[in-house]
């Protein structure tokens, strides 16, 4: 049936082998343009069906800190969008045990629900991928 | 001299480095990702506490609340706003940026 669509096999082989792709975030939202990057490239990489999870570590850990009310600088406030990423089935966010407690900051804190691991889960999570991506 | 530091503390060394060297009349600014210097319970909050027996250290409140850090900095340091800002700029004969 591949009439209607001028030829293009549309159930073809696009699915493969569904890989595992880690998105690990390291810098802090604002001051650089990393955080929102990383947003956009994930919402992106959402359309392709893959085995995505989102680590966040180092100043990465304040990107999903609640409370961020950006009108004073002037600059979209991209946090809620994390928690739109359930909606794209992206659940698994790992905040990093030690990041965390360096910078103050509790589970509760947090505007998604993550999963808190310590260094050595995160570099389990890490050696576990397929594909990473540095932000 | 105004120092100002726009580097979060666990980015960089800036903020370190500009508290190293802070002389009689020095006034430090914490601006963009410098505001995480400005928090409690963190690695560098002693640092930063004891600067702030010596000289006035300052935050710049747009980019606290930007980064949902409005219920976290340290009690003693000053929060100003942008016209804040430049009164800081105006009543200090120089500005230091540690970028």
């Amino acid at each position: 049936m591949t009439e209607a669509t001028g030829g293009i096999e549309m159930e073809e082989d696009t699915s493969g082998k569904i890989k595992k792709f880690l998105y690990v975030n390291r810098k802090a939202p604002y001051g650089t343009i990393y955080a929102l990057e990383s947003l956009e490239v994930v919402l992106i990489a959402a359309a392709f069906d893959q085995d995505v999870s989102l680590a966040f570590l180092d100043d990465g850990v304040y990107q999903v800190v609640k409370g961020q009310h950006t009108k004073g600088i002037d600059v979209k406030n991209f946090s809620p969008t994390y928690r739109a990423l359930e909606g794209y089935d992206i659940e698994k966010l790992f905040v990093e045990k030690e990041s965390m407690e360096a910078r103050g900051l509790k589970e509760d804190d947090f505007i998604v629900p993550v999963k808190v691991v310590n260094a050595q889960e995160m570099a389990d999570l890490m050696q576990s991928q397929d594909v990473i991506f540095s932000f | 001299m105004l120092h100002t530091v726009n580097k979060s503390p666990t980015e960089r060394n800036a903020l370190e480095s500009c508290l190293k060297h802070l002389a009689k009349g020095a006034a430090v600014l914490l601006m963009e990702d410098g505001v995480y210097g400005a928090l409690k319970g963190t690695t560098t909050t002693k640092t930063v506490e004891q600067a702030l027996k010596s000289y006035p250290i300052y935050a710049l409140y747009p980019d606290i609340e930007a980064r949902g850090m409005q219920d976290r900095v340290i009690d003693g340091i000053k929060l100003v706003d942008y016209s804040g800002f430049v009164d800081l700029v105006a009543e200090h004969a120089n500005v230091q940026a540690w970028l």
